[in-house]
């Protein structure tokens, strides 16, 4: 038995005979001595409430190994007290609820209302994590996994994680999609939905009339995944194969549209091309081009949405062009390929799955994608919009929002299903143990003036939308009055000097520092969960990586308004109670985001050779070690890119958190947004530019911090050897 | 070869006096899904041997080799390492170290970090590691490169400190997955023997994954040819070369012509094998009389252009290549097609010419048991 194991036991027993049992915050300020003892399961328990009793047995049984015994006969030991302890905690969480017995049948077996209690709190989740990973460490030490104890435990915690903060929200919405409004199952009222006419019609082939809202949807992912793909691709070509001047700028234009709040390009956008925008004007004065409501519809939600888009896919896709190893470009060149016959049959097929995973990104984003089709959607109608508002607007109808989400969540598997069919069983390996001592090839000239010409308008033109942003800021009112004036920040921002200190009295403060400390904790606990969950993905072998690898991704298909609600519905009433507080922000943020780190790290991670872990672990190195000291360090390019993605993402995303948000825990984008129905765009568009510029600063400690090791060792090794040393693969 | 003794002496003087151990498979079984690796294979390495598993790809030799790291778990029996049971150990806590056919040196650190990655993992002191390190790279004569990164090394000494990594926590058991099927062939007569030499002077136990016949006779204490999944014999390379167990190990190790004869009569240790005319005798191996098969080596079969003096098999040359040291021929006969190896002639036997053949009976012919 390894200290570890013990350690947890311990802990499981702190968590019901110490610690309080029950609720997370309850308004009442809990003293020391709650904390200590005073409210734990094990004096509940004996107080009265009965059902927190059982817990004991397993707690017993866990001692059990504690006391000695043969390898095997321990490792049941453990297995059995882990899947008891949980079996226990889960019955008595699911039946008794705040009022009583949960089920009717429990009801009429026992009376009405039968025993209450609220959510659980830390003792009941520090006992749970404890059977979880005793349970873990049992099927680590019966040979699991090689007998690797950090791996079923990573395994554990992560299916945990999905099933409390994935599957058992999804499931409580999609209960809704078969049931009725009053919560009866009614199957029929489904189909009803789910062939409607504004779902899969197909009036504007041959009509006037609107296309379903389906075809809307799929048609817009499939430009646009095809648009950032291709952007992201000469984005990530100019800055690693050519001598272009201006590759940093380019880095950080590319980078500025995903900093930025969604429906702020779609603002800016109209500030630009909508009827009395500024271009509009320009085009009027000057060629009597006659001002015109096209930006509202398809055109405008997909320039916006390639706008905010691209930067994903060029994340993604420089990871991948940079870890393409040279030798092999050698090798195609000495077989006398030309330059263009190289980049065709041998770079771009090595880019195969970045291109593919950047192009299901885009799709995916596009389908989920909110914040842009609401403010420029006009009559084009997507599935996330019309699902937003079956469930705030006038009908109030949740069961067709999830059927319009079941329809949503069929696109994105189709997505990944096709992605897995292209990619096929090949073997991408580039980057090998063996050293490789090649010089990237420059690109051919037709790919490189193609790049050119695909990124230099585009950076342009992103150029434009943000002076935008940044003089709507400044201005009294875009479009109108265009005198100088600084009283938006001054609303938003205002530090007044009062006697005991500084007073934010700005009316943003609030929400700027809840916005900072939610994108704070769950930027490192996404890449943490991500990128550890793309390891387990693709180096390790267990039953049922397919459907663990599926549970992973699920949480991506969700549009973000149909997560938030879910989450309303399924964490508002016990055991799981945790509605109102930041954790669930951070958590919705966590499972909404991480799939980004766990595709870039898969994409990384099947371009580094296996034997490299192998070799450590030999060297007896274990599981843990190996990854912080060998498969980290080879990742920086997916660390970065999903720290990155999160603390982004938390900052900027809008469609779940809007469900989300109370008085304490308001975000900033919900803030922005009530300015923006409220027609304060000046006041918007300031506080836009202040959670750019935030994120900037953000984005460039992380890139200084995850990359900074390697500068250090390399100039060591410069110092010390005259020979000029080469950046490792 | 003074030079060699001399550097060995060294090697000796400075390595540390941990025990070698030995290592076992109890009827060892991997399976995946319904694919059997290995099975039920049973065998000992004895401490400070340098034993080689050989075999055509796909032959489990690998999987076996996986095995005693700990990188694959077997499904059923029992490993053990010095009479350490390790079968549900994960590789980092046993203590076997490997040297991988693509070398897996971290790209993204040097030399020396490289090397010190072991002990440091360990908990040693960056210092005390770093002179560890230090010392072995001195060991595979890489003094002097501890900065450089891997890619700014050749081939051959990347190898180096790929053995260097894994000799620095002095390990139990090295092991080595086809270390040489990256290099040149000059260079992997060389390697195999600096390997060998220094097994023998550290007194390390090996196992070492080869398909190459030749390597696996020039390095190994014994070997263990491996096919379709188990052991087809286990020898030394005198053994396995002399007295193949069957046709598999005759035909895989050395070329050998397999040819039918009769097996007269048995007497004492030795029986008479008569093929075509030619009377022969060899240890029966356990044999009964009948028609057997023997595995006739290439250098054990005489020609005389002359008329034959004792029984012989007439044969004619249809093929001769000169190879400097030998000449190789292939000779059409009465007991099929021989391929004929010839050491110290100045000129081949011309083509076509008509030859008497018979067979040594010192060397180089045995009878093939269960044939």
């Amino acid at each position: 038995m390894s200290r570890a194991t013990l350690g947890w036991i311990v802990l499981g027993w702190i968590g019901y005979a110490l610690l309080p049992w029950y609720g997370f915050d309850n308004t009442a300020t809990p003293t020391l001595s709650d904390y200590l003892a005073g409210h734990s399961g094990l004096v509940l328990g004996l107080k009265g409430a009965w059902w927190l009793l059982p817990v004991l047995a397993p707690l017993l049984i866990a001692l059990r190994p504690v006391a000695g015994g043969s390898g095997k006969t321990d490792a049941n030991w453990m297995i059995g007290a882990g899947l008891l302890g949980l079996a226990l905690i889960l019955l008595q969480g699911f039946t008794i609820g705040l009022n009583g017995w949960t089920l009717d049948i429990l009801k009429s077996l026992f009376g009405a209302p039968g025993p209450k209690q609220g959510g659980m709190g830390y003792g009941a989740t520090l006992t749970s994590t404890a059977f979880l990973l005793v349970l873990c460490h049992g099927f680590a030490a019966r040979g699991w996994c090689r007998g690797d104890a950090f791996v079923t435990s990573s395994i554990g915690i992560i299916i945990a994680l999905i099933i409390v903060f994935v599957f058992f929200p999804v499931s409580t919405i999609l209960a809704s999609a078969f049931a009725d409004n009053s919560g009866n199952f009614a199957p029929l009222e489904f189909f009803a939905k789910f062939i409607d006419r504004s779902v899969w019609g197909l009036d504007c082939l041959t009509g006037d009339l609107r296309c379903g809202v389906a075809w809307n949807t799929l048609f817009l992912g499939l430009l646009v995944a095809f648009g950032t793909t291709l952007l992201g691709l000469a984005f990530a070509l100019i800055a690693t194969r050519t001598g272009f001047k201006f590759k940093g700028t380019l880095r950080v234009m590319s980078v500025l549209p995903i900093i930025t709040p969604p429906f702020v390009i779609g603002l800016a956008l109209i500030l630009l091309f909508g009827r009395s925008g500024a271009m509009s004007s320009l085009l009027y004065e000057w060629f009597g081009i006659p001002r015109s409501r096209w930006i509202y519809g398809l055109p405008g939600v997909f320039i916006a949405q390639l706008l905010a888009f691209t930067p994903i896919a060029f994340l993604v896709l420089i990871g991948v062009v940079q870890g393409i190893s040279p030798t092999l470009e050698e090798a195609s060149q000495t077989l006398r390929a030309k330059s263009w016959t190289t980049f065709v049959t041998v770079t771009l097929p090595l880019m195969r799955p970045g291109l593919a995973n950047a192009f299901l990104l885009g799709f995916v984003e596009s389908l989920a994608d909110f914040g842009n089709p609401l403010v420029l959607g006009g009559n084009y109608e997507v599935l996330s919009t019309k699902i937003f508002f079956a469930v705030v607007g006038a009908q109030q109808d949740q069961g067709r929002a999830a059927v319009l989400s079941i329809v949503l969540l069929a696109f994105t598997l189709g997505a990944f299903w096709l992605q897995h069919a292209w990619l096929g069983k090949k073997v991408y390996t580039t980057v090998t143990g063996k050293g490789d001592a090649g010089i990237p090839l420059p690109l051919p000239r037709r790919v490189a003036f193609a790049s050119y010409a695909t990124a230099i308008p585009w950076a342009i033109f992103t150029l434009s939308v943000y002076v935008i942003i940044a003089i709507g800021g400044f201005v009294r009112s875009m479009g109108r009055d265009y005198t100088p004036t600084l009283d938006h920040f001054l609303t938003a921002f205002r530090v007044e000097r009062a006697d005991w200190g500084f007073y934010f009295s700005g009316s943003a403060w609030n929400s700027f520092f809840a916005t900072v400390k939610v994108a704070a904790f769950s930027a490192p606990l996404t890449a943490a969960i991500g990128l550890l969950t793309a390891y387990l993905l693709t180096r390790q072998r267990f039953s049922g990586q397919r459907a663990f690898e599926f549970g992973t991704l699920l949480s991506f298909a969700i549009p973000g308004t149909v997560v938030g609600v879910s989450y309303i519905l399924a964490f508002n009433v016990p055991p799981i109670e945790i509605t109102g507080t930041g954790f669930v922000l951070v958590m919705c943020f966590v499972f909404r985001n991480m799939p980004v780190g766990v595709r870039s790290g898969i994409a990384t991670l099947s371009q580094i050779d296996k034997s490299l872990d192998e070799a450590s672990l030999t060297l007896g190195a274990g599981s843990a070690t190996t990854m912080r000291r060998v498969v980290l360090p080879l990742l920086r390019p997916a660390i970065v890119a999903s720290l990155v993605y999160s603390f982004v993402r938390a900052m900027t995303a809008v469609s779940a958190v809007i469900f989300l948000v109370t008085a304490e825990y308001n975000m900033a984008t919900t803030y922005i947004v009530g300015r923006v129905e409220a027609g304060e765009f000046g006041l918007a568009i300031a506080y836009s530019t202040v959670l750019i510029l935030v994120m900037l600063v953000a984005i460039t400690g992380i890139q200084l911090a995850v990359g900074e090791r390697r500068l250090g060792r390399r100039s060591a090794s410069t110092n010390s050897n005259p020979i000029a040393v080469q950046a490792a693969p | 070869m003074n030079q060699m003794s001399s550097s060995s002496s060294l090697l000796r003087s400075s390595a540390s006096k941990k025990q070698a151990a030995s290592v076992e498979f109890r009827n060892v079984t991997k399976r995946y899904g319904d694919v059997t690796a290995v099975d039920s294979v049973n065998f000992t390495i004895e401490p400070g041997t340098l034993v080689t598993l050989l075999g055509p790809s796909g032959c489990g030799k690998t999987t076996t080799l996986r095995m005693i790291a700990g990188l694959e778990m077997a499904s059923e029996g029992q490993i053990l390492i010095g009479d350490r049971d390790v079968t549900r150990l994960s590789a980092a806590d046993r203590d076997v170290s490997m040297v991988f056919q693509s070398y897996a040196l971290f790209p993204h650190m040097s030399v020396l970090e490289n090397v010190a990655y072991g002990p440091s993992v360990q908990g040693v002191p960056k210092k005390q590691a770093e002179a560890m390190a230090i010392e072995k790279l001195g060991l595979v004569g890489l003094a002097g490169l501890e900065r450089r990164a891997p890619s700014e090394l050749s081939g051959g000494q990347q190898q180096r400190v790929a053995v260097a990594r894994a000799l620095v926590l002095e390990p139990q058991v090295l092991l080595f997955d086809e270390p040489l099927s990256n290099l040149d062939a000059k260079l992997r007569r060389r390697v195999r023997e600096d390997i060998r030499e220094l097994q023998q002077s550290l007194n390390l136990t090996v196992a070492y994954v080869t398909h190459d016949q030749e390597e696996a006779l020039a390095v190994s204490d014994r070997i263990i040819v491996m096919s379709n999944a188990r052991i087809a014999q286990t020898g030394t390379p005198r053994e396995l070369y002399e007295e193949p167990a069957d046709l598999f190990v005759a035909d895989f190790i050395g070329d050998a012509n397999i040819i039918e004869g009769s097996l007269v009569e048995v007497n004492g240790a030795e029986a008479t094998v008569k093929i075509d005319t030619l009377n022969l005798r060899l240890p029966h191996r356990g044999v009964k009389p009948g028609p057997v098969k023997l595995a006739v080596r290439p250098d054990a079969i005489a020609l005389d252009e002359q008329a034959a003096q004792g029984p012989a098999i007439a044969g004619r040359i249809k093929k001769a290549s000169y190879l400097g040291t030998q000449i190789e021929y292939d000779v059409e006969t009465a007991i099929g097609n021989l391929f004929v190896v010839q050491y110290g002639r100045k000129e081949p036997i011309e083509t076509g010419k008509s030859v008497s053949v018979s067979l040594s009976s010192q060397r180089g012919v045995a009878i093939i048991p269960g044939a």
